[in-house]
């Protein structure tokens, strides 16, 4: 085999050490540095990139946070609005009514007196008119006069009776 | 020194011959330059040129080739990650030529005429040796007398040390060994069996279909094995260095 043929060793081992040392350092000076400068500026750029989509994230969502906030304050506004326009509602109801309630009351009042009034004016006329018809009545059937006094006593004992009854 | 070794031309071994070109001698060193040393060079050469002109457009989208250089670069940092950690990232430029001078030399061996340098185990055997002395001289640089702990394991009775030390110390020096006759073993066998049903198929006329149908397949699993024992070769080293960085059985 002429792997073992001793005297090719020594060429061989001298061109490889030689070739080698070329390819390291072509590797580390010129080939290497090429490779990783393409790679860390794809990574770097993708990391920017990244950076400034988290950054519009987080941008946009400050802006949900305040519109959120803006619509939370509005609700509440009109809740309030609406409470207080329900309590003034109740109170200028609850004032008409009472203010109708004393209306009517007071028209209650008055009639209860007109018809107190009307019924003593009916009764003194009663009176006048029963004392007129029983003194009338009295002296037919007696014939002679009655004295005025006594009959106006006789019909105010009948009332008192009368009303006395029902 | 000349050399007068004679190998038929037919043979399955011919294609193993360095090939001299020349009779160069320095100092008393043999320094022919010859075909093995120009398929060193060429390695050298397709492996920078590949990485730099891939690489010229700089393209913030990879195309198809600017990809195969990132991917290649990126297998050999992710290799040093995974076995060695962040310590290793020194490292990187001799692991990445090293696997790139392996995986270059195996390829260009394939190539039909050519010549597959990792096939001597001159080669492999000074490789591997590099990377011994290297890993050795980390692990006394880095740990001082502490480096020879690694050659105690932890937990084992007092009585057994006597014996697993010696094992340990052996296996350490074993390495270089297994770490090149691994690759130089598969390369040349790989070939030779190429050569050999190469050979049959002029031998087997109008039958020589069949072996000629297992060559091409043997030659796709040839160049498989070109790749897969660069990287056995480049994460054995990586193992290597990590035992010297920190010491770990």
């Amino acid at each position: 085999m002429p792997q073992f043929w001793m005297e090719d060793f020594a060429p061989q081992m001298v061109w490889l050490v030689i070739s080698f040392i070329a390819l390291y350092l072509l590797m580390a000076r010129v080939a290497l540095p090429r490779v990783a400068d393409v790679l860390e500026t794809r990574h770097g750029r993708i990391a920017d990139d990244l950076d400034q989509a988290a950054q519009l994230k987080s941008q946009a969502e400050t802006v949900i946070a305040e519109y959120e906030a803006a619509l939370a304050k509005a609700r509440g506004d009109a809740q309030a609005t609406i409470a207080q326009a329900g309590l003034e509602a109740t109170a200028a109801a609850d004032k008409r009514n009472a203010e109708i309630a004393e209306a009517l009351a007071a028209e209650a009042a008055a009639a209860a007196a007109r018809i107190d009034a009307a019924k003593t004016e009916a009764l003194a006329e009663l009176r006048g008119v029963a004392t007129e018809l029983a003194q009338a009545a009295a002296e037919r059937l007696l014939g002679a006069e009655v004295a005025a006094g006594d009959v106006e006593q006789a019909v105010d004992a009948a009332i008192q009776d009368n009303a006395g009854r029902s | 020194m000349s050399v007068d070794r004679h190998i038929e031309h037919s043979s399955p071994m011919h294609q193993f011959v360095i090939g001299r070109l020349n009779d160069w001698q320095l100092g008393g060193l043999d320094i022919s330059f010859s075909k093995a040393a120009a398929f060193m060079f060429g390695a050298v050469i397709v492996a920078t040129l590949f990485l730099v002109l891939t690489t010229s457009r700089r393209a913030m989208v990879p195309g198809r080739w600017q990809s195969v250089a990132e991917l290649w670069y990126e297998f050999i940092a992710d290799m040093i990650k995974e076995t060695i950690g962040s310590e290793g990232r020194k490292y990187f430029p001799f692991v990445f030529s090293l696997f790139s001078f392996i995986v270059m030399c195996n390829l260009l061996g394939m190539l039909p005429y050519s010549y597959t340098v990792t096939s001597h185990i001159a080669v492999t055997i000074t490789l591997a040796l590099s990377v011994f002395v290297l890993t050795t001289f980390i692990g006394i640089t880095r740990h001082g007398t502490q480096f020879l702990s690694f050659f105690v394991p932890k937990g084992v009775p007092l009585v057994m040390l006597f014996l697993v030390v010696p094992i340990e110390v052996l296996s350490y020096f074993m390495r270089p060994i297994s770490h090149s006759v691994r690759l130089f073993a598969n390369m040349t066998a790989g070939h030779t069996m190429l050569k050999v049903f190469g050979g049959f198929v002029v031998q087997m006329g109008v039958f020589g279909v069949l072996p000629f149908a297992l060559i091409v397949a043997l030659t796709g699993l040839e160049v498989a094995i070109a790749v897969l024992q660069a990287y056995v070769f480049t994460i054995l080293t990586c193992l290597y260095l990590n035992d010297a960085i920190h010491l770990e059985h």
